[in-house]
């Protein structure tokens, strides 16, 4: 695995619009400062690995001070992530990390504050939380490994996997429908909502950079192989013969084509309003859609979501989708004490518990 | 009629009679009796407005010096069919010229706003008490409704009561006709007829009711006026109608109070009071994530009123979510507090379980309320404290402090906030839905009085190579360090899976295993506790009567009567279940018998009886309402006269 972005040294720009309130770091930051102790405990080969080199690497250049980041898992193998970062962090319990990580971010506003989860652990058992935390949009980012099984419990289907998938648990194959993950958060009100790929750490990191540029909830869903027990599950993404065909990179403001040269490209059905695929000729070239991550309404970002063949994998978006701005909810809540004490001034206990009500005994 | 019955075991002070001259503000022609305590029940629908007429009443009664205590007692339902026994809400008023100990057995005087108010209530309502019915409801259809085949106004069967008959809705749409006001409307004002004309009868100030409407309809005056006329309404009526010949004056309770300034509490404000107290005294900002629930979603209304105290009140997507966000607060150095009741407990265990393992100060306050599951939404019942004992997977041990009574409430706020910062545990506080809507008065400590819950963080490293290891342990307190995020050089990870004490790594170490679990519960066993008050006047008493939580008052009571009639036992009430006080093994052993009366199947008996093998006899009642101290008063007797003690 190469090191070299942690190797070299970062200053970084400490000027994220989304984390003003952090400190900055005094001093150069490296890779190795972000490194802990502890021995790395996923199955050789995991793409885990190659996401946490990604996020070790890509710290130094926030410029943020090491101990004003904190990362807040739940449950799963990717939520053993923490333990590897000398930050501030918490190994929480099953789906709760969002939750955990809200109480966290609103309280202390001068946070960096992640949260890593799985496909398990953020979209079945703490799904409720994940879409809530989208819709009040917390000053989180939110890693979501997608791997499209369990891995820590051995090798059961997740809420990702595709439908009749062979596991332990369904020897006969899967009956329930997957979610698609950014589709699900475009729904749940998200503000920001990214995909990318963990062995492309270039893309990985690019996408790191935009979430932590966000203010307000990022969700990133990273598709992660798990070797064990779904081993090449993106292969068709990482695969030099079909990686061209089947990834689309998305780039703000740039007409949506892949391929080789470029061949394919997006284009909206005029009648349906629909996103579909061809191959880009002189009369339809101007008719290519232009990515607007920014846009207000959120349509063309789950058109997007909806392109991937969900088997083949074919025509998957990675990038950004989706990042647009509204009042970040820890920022009201602190806004609505700073009203409140302008207004009544700062509480006076004394005045409190005496009410309005009383009557005095000699 | 001048009937103004009292049970005579209840009354600890003979009622003087006599003192019959008018008073300013009462006519002439009408007689003025002097008594020493009074329990009045407001009893109407659901939509009457029966729980504000019990708030207003009882105002009036603080503000006078009275000794009181409340039974607010109303359906789960918002607005159950009107006029059906369902959908009757009632609230009971006991006040005293000296100091009392519960809402009342029964009621000297019910007022029944409709037949299915009369039906739910009159079996409570001791023979020769006063009924003021609104005659106005009586009708064929409203009488059928509830299932009354005969008018009991007409068939004699209410000969045995002092009635008032009284047309409230008439005279109160009468008073109204200038007003304005639709018919519709004004008949809404009803209530503040009823409470006028109670407010004569027992002599309460009014100008606090009127100025509280003001306030309350700042936006619509021509109703405040019109609830301002009725109330009046009500008074004048008292004031001139041969029906109500005589009023009663139930002098301040003065004797009954230390000095001090005084105001009408109820357990839920007391309780966030107590948290923004416990914020205040520790220098940690609050930080309450809640679920709206029965009964307790009246603290999370009244924490959110006070952002000015820097308090943050989150009102998550679920319960798991509410103690989750608290806990996170914690880690970032915030008083996390959670407000439930027991179904929101059992979705919070496992969060409380993972707040045990990282050893972070975090409260968990349950309002309890009648179980198993939905259950008795808007009743009160003690049957979570085998929960907060050991409701968690794993050896998972959590402090547990109780209140007693409705003010204590404030105090055990800041006590549960001392030993979570202390100990860096989270802790549970248990209260349950009749001291959470019950109240009585409260002397108004001073800031500087309570408690000092400054606690340290840790800010710097603490091994001698210049690292930093979040498990190394206070050797007193065995609390670990809270290292807050944002403190350079202490950068730590905590988990939910066992880890190595000291550093704090994940460690699958059997014998390391064995030492956590028992590190973790002698933490929790050391506790340093305040010792066991036994109250017994004769020094003789071998019967011990052993309660906690809201029984304190029907307890107390109960004792009182069985030492007014002679008897002799002693009374001791637990406020912390967990660790017990030390001296609690001692105060067993100094008695022949434990009697332990509870609102569950027997839980501390049980409790008491593991822990210190004592043969204590459980007295239990799970109606969702308190005892009566009738009723132990009759189970310690029984007690004495079994064991000729």
């Amino acid at each position: 695995m190469s090191e070299t972005n942690g190797h070299s040294g970062h200053n970084g720009s400490g000027t994220f619009a989304s984390l003003t309130l952090v400190p900055k770091a005094t001093a150069t930051q490296s890779m190795k400062d972000f490194k802990s102790d502890q021995e790395v405990r996923w199955c050789p080969g995991c793409g885990d690995y190659a996401i946490l080199a990604a996020v070790q690497s890509f710290l130094p250049e926030l410029g943020l001070a090491r101990e004003n980041i904190c990362f807040i898992s739940g449950i799963g193998c990717s939520s053993r992530f923490p333990y590897y970062l000398n930050t501030y962090g918490m190994h929480s319990i099953h789906g709760r990390a969002p939750a955990i990580a809200t109480g966290l971010a609103t309280s202390r506003r001068d946070l960096s504050v992640w949260v890593v989860t799985g496909d398990g652990d953020g979209l079945s058992i703490g799904g409720n939380h994940l879409i809530h935390a989208l819709r009040r949009n917390v000053n989180l980012k939110i890693l979501l490994f997608n791997n499209r099984i369990y891995g820590l419990t051995k090798g059961q289907y997740s809420p990702t996997s595709e439908v009749g998938k062979i596991t332990k648990s369904t020897p006969m194959g899967s009956l329930d429908a997957p979610f698609n993950p950014l589709s699900l958060a475009l729904g749940a009100e998200a503000t920001f909502v990214a995909r990318t790929i963990d062995s492309d750490r270039k893309h990985l990191q690019s996408v790191l950079r935009a979430a932590a540029e966000h203010q307000g909830t990022a969700l990133v869903e990273i598709y992660q192989n798990c070797n064990i027990f779904n081993d090449g599950a993106f292969d068709a993404l990482k695969d030099p013969g079909t990686r061209e065909q089947a990834l689309i990179r998305l780039e703000h403001g740039r007409p949506v084509r892949f391929g080789p040269d470029g061949a394919q490209g997006v284009f909206r059905d005029p009648e349906t309003g629909e996103l579909a695929v061809a191959t880009v000729t002189e009369r339809n070239e101007a008719r290519i859609l232009v990515h607007d991550a920014h846009a207000a309404s959120p349509a063309t970002a789950f058109a997007l979501t909806r392109l991937a063949d969900p088997d083949t994998l074919h025509h998957t978006p990675v990038g950004v989708l989706r990042s647009v701005r509204r009042p970040v909810y820890d920022t009201l809540m602190g806004e609505q004490l700073d009203t409140a004490v302008a207004q009544r001034g700062p509480g006076n206990l004394a005045t409190l518990l005496t009410g309005s009500d009383t009557w005095t005994v000699d | 009629m001048t009937s103004q019955v009292h049970d005579p075991i209840a009354t600890d002070v003979a009622p003087i009679d006599g003192l019959s001259t008018p008073l300013p503000g009462h006519g002439p022609g009408k007689r003025v009796k002097q008594l020493d305590r009074v329990v009045i029940r407001f009893a109407g629908d659901s939509g009457d407005g029966m729980q504000l007429t019990g708030d207003r009443f009882t105002t009036e009664t603080a503000g006078f010096g009275n000794d009181l205590s409340t039974l607010p007692n109303f359906p789960a339902e918002i607005r159950a069919p009107a006029g059906t026994l369902p959908g009757v809400s009632s609230f009971q008023l006991h006040f005293a010229d000296h100091d009392i100990l519960t809402p009342g057995d029964a009621p000297h005087v019910l007022v029944a706003m409709n037949p299915a108010a009369l039906k739910a209530n009159l079996g409570d309502v001791p023979r020769g008490a006063e009924v003021i019915v609104n005659t106005d409801e009586f009708t064929k259809r409203a009488l059928a409704k509830v299932g009354y085949g005969a008018d009991p106004l007409e068939d004699g069967s209410l000969s045995a009561y002092a009635v008032h008959r009284v047309p409230l809705t008439t005279l109160t749409v009468e008073a109204l006709k200038d007003s304005g006001l639709a018919r519709k409307d004004a008949e809404r004002a009803k209530n503040m007829f009823a409470l006028g004309l109670l407010s004569w009868m027992y002599h309460r100030p009014t100008e606090g009711t009127e100025s509280f409407l003001r306030t309350k309809f700042a936006k619509k005056p021509d109703i405040a006026e019109a609830n301002i006329t009725a109330f009046k309404a009500g008074w004048n009526y008292g004031e001139t109608t041969e029906d109500f010949a005589v009023s009663y004056q139930v002098a301040p309770a003065t004797a009954a109070f230390p000095p001090g300034r005084y105001r009408n509490i109820s357990g839920n404000l007391a309780l966030s009071y107590g948290l923004i107290a416990a914020s205040q005294r520790s220098g940690l900002p609050l930080f309450l994530g809640s679920y709206p629930i029965t009964p307790a979603s009246d603290i999370l209304h009244e924490l959110s009123k006070h952002k000015n105290f820097g308090v943050r009140t989150f009102q998550a997507e679920d319960e798991i979510a509410g103690i989750g966000a608290a806990l996170g607060a914690a880690f970032g150095g915030a008083l996390g507090v959670t407000t439930t009741s027991g179904p929101g407990v059992a979705l919070k265990s496992e969060t409380i379980g993972l707040a045990v393992s990282l050893e972070l100060p975090l409260l968990v306050v349950d309002i309890q309320r009648g179980g198993p599951s939905t259950g008795l939404p808007t009743k009160t019942e003690q049957a979570d404290l085998l929960q907060a004992m050991y409701g968690r997977n794993g050896e998972a041990p959590v402090p547990i402090v109780a209140p007693a009574t409705a003010a204590e409430c404030f105090t055990a706020a800041l006590e549960a906030a001392r030993i979570a910062l202390t100990y860096r545990t989270p802790v549970f506080l248990l209260s349950d839905g009749y001291l959470a809507n019950g109240s009585e008065p409260w002397r108004i400590p001073e800031p500087d009085e309570l408690p000092d819950l400054h606690t340290p963080f840790a800010t710097a490293p603490n091994r001698p190579d210049g690292s930093f290891w979040p498990y190394l342990r206070d050797p007193q307190t065995l609390a670990r360090p809270w290292a807050v995020p944002g403190t350079p050089g202490l950068e730590h990870r905590i988990g939910g899976i066992e880890k190595q004490d000291g550093s704090g790594n994940i460690s699958y170490d059997p014998a390391n295993h064995d030492h956590m679990v028992r590190t973790r519960q002698a933490k929790i066993d050391g506790i340093t506790v305040p010792d066991l008050e036994v109250d017994d006047p004769s020094g003789g008493a071998r019967l011990l009567v052993l309660g906690w939580g809201s029984t304190y008052g029907p307890i107390a009571a109960g004792v009182r009567r069985v030492r007014a009639a002679g008897g002799r036992v002693a009374q001791a009430h637990l406020r912390h279940l967990n660790p017990f006080p030390a001296n609690l093994d001692r105060v067993l052993r100094s008695y022949d018998r434990v009697l332990v009366p509870e609102m569950n199947l027997g839980q501390l008996a049980h409790l008491v009886r593991a822990r210190y093998l004592v043969d204590a006899t459980s007295f239990t009642q799970v109606t969702g309402l308190p005892f009566k101290a009738e009723q132990l008063a009759d189970a310690i007797t029984a007690q004495l006269e079994t064991a000729h003690v």
